[in-house]
């Protein structure tokens, strides 16, 4: 019965990768979805439709750059400045594409179309994990199950936002539910030195560079740690290799 | 905001979006990367979420408060402890704001 060539074992069917892509992303959901119900209620106190409150969740679908988005269009700023805005929080997403890319070389284009659709903060730190086990033939359905779960409770989130309105108490202190979301999913994306390290030196560079608009400096932060965390890692290794000599 | 004014900013923040992260798995193959750009990229999920959680917590330098008042941080510490002993994403969300809720109920 073992065949060489199949080391990792024969690949799982396209439901249960779905499936488990959806059952992984569940606790997750656990924080998205105050985030959804806040985003919901001050779009609709600050006067907006229903529909365009929703339409941004439906169509724009990137959670802090719709809160960055929401605040200027209250200031009353002109469509191009939210568009920018939008464009500079986003901005990140073309990392998580580079590391996608790799993963989705083989697929066909509209796989590539529909997953970079689902490509958010939370679908990419869980289809992560994902795609860092060995079988991965078809891991494509595991990221469609885990961002279709995400995306579908974004959507019900904001209408239940929508709804409910302004009745959501201040002292539930919901806003503090995504941050505690990025803190869950930063622990499995700490997996030896150079990632802690790189984690670390974000961490203080995107408090010190805080003070600039639409999060750059989140953005600088991440870019400088990158290189940090990629840095050290070279370092580590040939440490170890003139150790070894 | 004009309702002509909300939907431009809302069809332009999808194209701005989409197309960001469409970027380079449509159109930049790994191969056609250099070698140490992926290298990098196995930072970049520890870098962003870091990143994003610690400016919650502690502010921005025009707002940083690092002492025990901040119940943010506090509740904050509490959670990263459960997020790491526990491993479990679910514990480390409702423990943190159980803890925020009790520091904001007794220590107000």
């Amino acid at each position: 019965m073992h065949n060489p060539h199949e080391l990792s074992g024969p690949p799982t069917a396209p439901r249960l990768e779905f499936w488990s892509g959806v059952r992984d992303q569940i606790p997750i959901l656990v924080g998205v979805m105050p985030a959804g119900l806040i985003f919901g209620a001050l779009g609709k106190g600050a006067g907006f439709a229903a529909v365009a409150v929703l339409g941004f969740s439906l169509l724009v679908f990137a959670g802090s750059a719709q809160f960055v988005a929401l605040g200027l269009a209250v200031a009353g700023a002109p469509p191009l400045v939210v568009i920018l805005a939008i464009f500079i929080v986003n901005l990140r997403h073309a990392l998580y594409s580079a590391s996608f890319s790799e993963h989705l070389a083989e697929l066909p284009r509209r796989w590539k179309i529909a997953l970079s659709w689902l490509l958010t903060d939370e679908a990419f730190a869980v289809a992560s994990v994902r795609f860092g086990k060995p079988e991965k033939k078809n891991a494509h359905w595991y990221m469609l199950g885990t961002g279709l779960a995400l995306w579908a409770t974004w959507q019900f989130s904001t209408a239940v936002g929508i709804a409910l309105g302004a009745g959501l108490p201040d002292s539930w202190h919901l806003e503090f539910a995504l941050p505690l979301t990025f803190l869950a999913l930063l622990t499995p994306s700490i997996t030896d030195g150079p990632t802690r390290l790189t984690a670390l030196a974000s961490a203080v560079l995107a408090v010190g560079l805080g003070g600039l608009p639409y999060r750059a400096g989140l953005l600088i932060a991440v870019i400088v740690a990158v290189g940090f965390g990629a840095w050290s890692e070279n370092r580590h290794k040939s440490f170890v290799e003139r150790r070894g000599a | 905001m004009s309702q002509i004014a909300i939907w431009l900013a809302i069809l332009g923040g999808m194209l701005a979006t989409y197309t960001t992260r469409l970027s380079f798995i449509l159109l930049v193959p790994p191969d056609r990367m250099p070698p140490w750009f992926r290298r990098g990229l196995r930072f970049v999920a520890p870098a962003v979420l870091a990143g994003l959680v610690s400016t919650e917590l502690v502010g921005t330098p025009g707002s940083l408060n690092l002492t025990a008042d901040n119940h943010k941080l506090l509740a904050g510490a509490i959670a990263a402890l459960v997020a790491w002993r526990s491993r479990n994403a679910w514990l480390t969300i409702l423990t943190g704001m159980a803890a925020l809720w009790i520091l904001g109920r007794f220590f107000g």
